[in-house]
């Protein structure tokens, strides 16, 4: 196995152009387990620790090396609050944001928020930079639109961060749990709300029919909730799987995007 | 390819191959068998060590990545010589903390690094802070007298 | 001889002390060589190839394309095999490697040698296998409509004729449980250059391993020496063989030390596990809610090798009400031959499935009589002078079945969740921040059991212990394995107390140095080898005190009334005082056909109340705490009782709300600690336990084994206050989030 440890981004991303399907090492928290479990052997690595420029966070921009412990303790709440369920804190420590939108599991905890917030992925290759809504970047179970040769550098924010975000997430234990069902809403000061969830389909979800009745200034009545939950238990795909049954994760779903909803008034 | 560590203090240099993980290095390369392998996919921290003083596990670093970086076992928390514990350590064995043991080395890294970083952390913070290390013996009650026991003598005694 | 005045000094470190373990300083400085940590000089890494189907026709295994990589030395099949090709602890029906037909997932079918583990992974890769697939037997009831039966134990007591007027019945089930002892497996053959081995593997009983090995490696007993081995927990997975033989088939045939790990998805596949089972019970009883009839069939899953079933199954029956009286009695438990993954011995040995199943009966018994479940239970508790409802056995010494029930009602409540307590580390889903406080609902529930100490059916049970006085102290040497429990701070205890000596220590010896002290399960070694350790001081007390005509032994030396004749070393100077005990408990009886007799030793009880909170809409639970009352006999070490006592709930609690294999047609689904969940620390509950100490006259000081109760009955008493919360029938475990919401369209 062949690596190389850049420093900066020009270094990393000429290591990328020189032998663009190299694979990319962050927290090692996904591609170590693959090393050590099901014996991947990647021929070349690109380990990006050492890379100032993506732990950079800026109002409008935080960076793919961004770690799970930073954001845990950072001031964009939903972030912070999706932060502190990933793993344990040793994972936490290592882990990072762009680590999570790369491997794009459909259980991953920052795509609900990701997707919620309307916000772009930004890659860059040596050819220049390309941003993409988390929906053209997310294409399906661990698959994004990432190119050979390009890198995460980040997540580019929406120009006011919607004062209202809440995040929730369904497992069976207290803690270092995968998410049988997550969500993210978030409203704006003028009541746009956005709903997304994940596990509950190949990929995150926008639940948009009930996005679209709780958005205003009006708090949404019980009746309207009883709706909204409806609503997005329709707009979900989930499957059986060892971890839940479909039934399971459709019900929770609903509780859980109600729930987390209802925080944006709290 | 020849990766250079600073363990335990000590610079020392591991000859290791591409898939090797950090773990590996320090258990079979270096002779450093505390950290152990119960997992190897970072769910329960058996194998935590400091890296750059932060606890991580050191399953999931790839050792050629560790490249220049600082760490510290269980074999390097007290000084140097047999015998001597770290406080938390003394407290493992007061508060009846260990049985088989083999949570043990990561567990006292980790309550180790809380007690500097946090030394007046509640039991809640306490909790979560070692949620990512599993005991499968003790349920955790004891575990949790000792960090209490070593948090009150660093508190009473100095710093650890 | 000393005429100078000398203090008598009290023994330290004797029972009833909460003595450290000796082990504690080198685990905590990470200087305790766990089998994994082993090394000798030239050895090579093993590494097994498995089948990847639960049952198939093994067609053709070619080891060719590994033999051709460099780095490899060795790739042996079941054609490999130097002696007997079948092992198994109790019945040798387990093929060494797979031969013919493989009978479950990831069956071992070949094992490599090679100079590192990575050339050792790719060569058993490199290993050509072919499967025909055949349809595996997974399901219970069809195992059982096909015969596919280990042992059935049939019990039958009382008037076949009574009837009771108030009835309850249902079907339970409890699922597969993991011991996920933190250690996977791991080992170290080393060719002994004469033609035998030291062997270092992961084991309880050293003893029946060398047995085993002897017969499959085609060697001598006196040749397979079984090391005393430092493990990772225990939990019974180590019970039967896991990579024993394959190392040292491959360190006989290379004439070279081989060590071997499991990963931890091997070490799912690579032990046993608590049978999961499906239970049908049937109760009843009169108005005034006395226990007149019971009816239970027990099935559980054996997986495709005997191993321990037709013992598990055993306990199984025998426990099958708890420690209650009961008119009439018909019990039918079944170890059923399945092609799901073996089970076998895991904590509590079979008890715990129908105590789950009998003790959520009682609650329905309770409430269909409108009677408190503990004022239920307290009318059909047994103790001395009762007999055991199934088996007939007098019960002629202490069990405090209505003592623990008290006491344990007794210990306070913890407080209600306050209102402004919106941490959600306190609430159910935890970080996950799914659950507001008012949907929060507080549910309380108990649960009793009754196990074994010891073996049981007549089996001759033994252990040997010797103790030896030199003038540093008392050493005593013991083959019983040590598994994180602490029997070897026990042993020391007892021995300080016995001989009055303070330096004690006790030493494991291999299976060439000493005699079997039996297995470390069944409850046993507290009185077993701590019965051992103190015969043998006792005799070597005596002999001290004849020797020089003293009354009375401790850390000055001997002593006449107020003079010390000689210390220690004086006493000595001709040679060390030692003595090898051979000890036996008290017989036992074998089953007749009704599965009447006096079948076991001695008992224990433990009762269990827990609070748990639970959010009814996601089905998340939380558990706050549990109070346990535990018959401990008498508590030698305080500290460690409640050591034992937390960490058995945590995993009786595990399997209550989160622990199961999941098993799809064989297959297991989360053969990792990414699904497979223990407790975390965020998880375990508070724990508030109460020993009720009445002496047993068959244990060191009247200790009993206590360590099995503290799992048996959490499960169904977490069970049971989720259904106190919920209104939910509950009848398997784990609970899963959808069984607590349920009516899920």
């Amino acid at each position: 196995m062949h690596i190389e440890r850049p420093e900066g981004l020009d270094e990393a991303l000429a290591a990328l152009a020189a032998d663009p399907h190299a694979t990319l090492l962050a927290g090692g928290t996904d591609l170590m387990v693959e090393v050590n479990l099901t014996h991947r052997r990647p021929a070349s690595v690109v380990a990006l620790r050492r890379v100032p420029e993506l732990r950079e966070w800026d109002e409008r921009m935080i960076g793919a090396g961004v770690s799970w412990a930073r954001m845990e303790s950072g001031p964009v709440t939903g972030l912070a609050q999706l932060a502190r369920t990933v793993g344990s804190p040793q994972i936490r420590a290592v882990g990072t944001l762009g680590g999570n939108l790369g491997t794009a599991s459909p259980a991953g905890d920052a795509l609900p928020w990701l997707a919620a917030l309307d916000a772009e992925v930004v890659l860059a290759s040596d050819r220049g930079r390309r941003r993409l809504a988390w929906d053209e970047f997310l294409l399906g179970p661990k698959r994004t639109a990432r190119q050979p040769g390009e890198l995460i550098v980040g997540v580019q924010l929406p120009e006011a961060l919607p004062p209202h975000q809440a995040f929730a997430k369904v497992g069976v234990r207290q803690a270092m749990v995968i998410a049988t069902v997550n969500c993210c809403v978030v409203r704006d000061a003028d009541g746009a709300t956005r709903v997304a969830l994940g596990a509950v389909g190949p990929t995150v979800r926008r639940a948009r029919r009930a996005e679209a009745l709780v958005s205003g200034t009006v708090r949404p009545s019980a009746a309207v909730l009883d709706r909204f939950e409806a609503l997005v238990r329709e707009e979900i795909a989930p499957i059986d799987d060892h971890r839940a049954s479909a039934a399971y994760r459709r019900h929770a779903a609903g509780v859980l995007a109600r729930r987390t909803l209802e925080r944006c008034w709290s | 390819m020849i990766v250079t560590l600073e363990v335990n203090g000590e610079p020392c240099a591991a000859e290791v191959a591409g898939f090797e993980s950090l773990l590996w290095v320090l258990r079979e390369r270096l002779g450093l068998t505390g950290a152990k392998d119960a997992c190897l996919q970072g769910e329960c921290g058996s194998c935590s060590v400091l890296l750059d003083g932060e606890v991580v596990c050191a399953c999931l670093v790839l050792a050629a990545d560790a490249e220049g970086a600082r760490v510290t076992t269980v074999e390097g928390l007290a000084g140097g010589s047999e015998g001597e514990l770290h406080l938390v350590q003394q407290a493992f064995v007061d508060a009846g903390a260990v049985q088989c043991g083999f949570c043990t080395p990561g567990l006292i890294v980790a309550a180790a690094h809380l007690l500097e970083t946090r030394p007046g952390a509640g039991d809640a913070e306490v909790r979560e802070a070692l949620s990512g290390n599993l005991c499968r013996c003790t349920g955790y009650g004891a575990i949790l007298r000792a960090v209490a026991r070593a948090q009150s003598q660093a508190t009473q005694g100095g710093a650890p | 001889m000393s005429e100078v005045l000398v203090q008598r000094p009290t023994v330290r470190g004797g029972v009833g002390e909460s003595v450290p373990r000796p082990d504690a300083v080198p685990k905590v400085t990470g200087r305790f060589d766990f089998l994994g940590d082993l090394h000798a000089e030239g050895m090579v890494w093993g590494a097994t190839r498995r089948a990847w189907l639960p049952r198939a026709r093994l067609v053709r295994v070619d080891v060719t394309p590994a033999l051709t990589m460099r780095g490899v030395h060795a790739a042996l099949t079941q054609d490999d095999v130097p002696g007997h090709r079948y092992q198994g602890q109790k019945v040798t029906d387990q093929p060494v490697l797979a031969e013919g037909e493989v009978r479950t997932w990831g069956e071992p079918v070949a094992v490599v040698a090679a100079d590192d583990p990575e050339t050792a992974r790719r060569a058993a890769d490199a290993i050509i296998v072919e499967l025909d697939e055949l349809e595996p037997l997974t399901d219970l009831d069809e195992a059982l409509a096909r015969g596919s039966v280990f042992r059935h134990v049939r019990v039958r007591r009382g008037d076949p004729d009574a009837r009771g007027e108030v009835v309850v019945e249902d079907t339970y089930t409890t699922a597969t449980q993991d011991p996920a002892a933190l250690g996977t497996e791991a080992g170290l053959a080393v060719p002994d250059g004469l033609g035998g081995l030291d062997l270092w593997g992961p084991t309880q009983w050293t003893h029946v391993d060398r047995t085993q090995l002897a017969a499959c490696l085609g060697l001598s007993p006196e040749q397979v020496r079984v090391q005393p081995c430092r493990l990772g927990g225990a939990f019974g997975s180590r019970e039967d063989l896991s990579l024993q033989t394959h190392l040292g088939m491959l360190a006989l045939r290379l004439g070279r030390p081989v060590k071997m790990v499991y990963d931890r998805t091997e070490s799912f596949v690579g032990h046993v596990k608590r049978h999961g089972a499906r239970m049908r019970y049937r109760h009843e009883a009169d108005r005034a809610g006395r226990l007149v009839r019971v009816e239970a069939q027990l099935l559980l899953d054996g997986g495709p090798y005997e191993l321990t079933s037709s013992a598990v199954v055993a306990n199984s029956s025998y426990f099958a009400l708890g420690p209650y009286r009961c008119q009439r009695v018909e019990v039918d438990g079944y170890a059923l031959r399945t092609n799901n993954p073996p089970s076998g011995a895991m904590r509590g040995f079979g008890a715990n499935q129908p105590c789950f199943a009998a003790e959520a009966q009682m609650d329905r018994l309770a409430e269909a009589l409108g009677l408190d479940p503990l004022e239920l239970r307290l009318r059909n508790a047994i103790g001395p002078g009762d007999h055991l409802a199934t088996t007939g056995q007098l019960i002629e010494h202490p069990l405090p079945t209505a003592e623990v029930i008290r006491s344990v009602a007794a210990i306070p409540l913890p407080d209600a969740l306050a209102p402004a307590d919106d941490d959600p580390r306190r609430l159910p889903g935890g970080t996950g921040l799914t659950t507001p406080r008012d949907r929060v609902v507080r549910g309380v529930g108990y649960a009793v059991g009754l196990k074994n100490l010891q073996f049981s059916e007549g089996f001759d049970d033994y252990a040997e212990a010797r103790v030896e006085l030199t003038a540093e102290g008392a050493r005593v040497h013991t083959a019983a394995i040590e598994v994180g429990q602490g029997m070897v701070t026990i042993i020391a205890q007892v021995v300080r107390s016995t001989l009055g000596v303070s330096q004690v220590e006790v030493a494991f010896d291999h299976t060439g140095r000493i005699g079997s002290a039996g297995s470390t399960s069944a409850s046993r070694q507290t009185q077993m080898a701590g019965n051992a350790a103190l015969e043998a001081a006792t005799v070597v007390r005596t002999q001290a005190l004849e020797r020089l005509g003293g009354d009375h032994l401790d850390d000055a030396g001997v002593w006449r009334g107020e003079q010390l004749l000689a210390p220690l070393a004086e006493l000595v100077a001709d040679g060390p005082i030692e003595h090898h005990v051979r000890y036996r408990h008290r017989p036992t009886q074998q089953p007749d056909a009704d599965g009447q007799g006096a079948l076991h030793v001695d008992f224990c009880v433990a009762a269990h109340r827990a609070v748990v909170d639970v959010d009814p809409d996601l089905g998340l639970v939380r558990v706050v705490e549990i109070a346990i009352a535990q018959d401990v006999g008498r508590a030698l070490n305080p500290q460690q009782l409640h050591g034992q006592i937390e960490g058995g709930i945590a995993q009786g609690m595990g399997h209550a709300i989160m622990e199961e294999v999941v098993l799809d047609a064989g297959v297991i689904r989360n053969a990792s600690f990414t699904d497979y969940l223990l407790p975390t620390c965020l998880d375990a509950p508070e724990v508030e336990a109460v020993l009720v100490e009445q002496p047993s006259p068959w244990g060191p000081f009247g200790a009993k084994g206590m360590a099995e109760l503290p799992t048996m009955s959490a499960t169904p008493a977490v069970v049971a206050a989720v259904r106190a919360a919920t209104g939910r029938a509950l009848t398997r475990a784990p609970v899963r989030p959808e069984d607590v919401v349920g009516d899920l369209r």
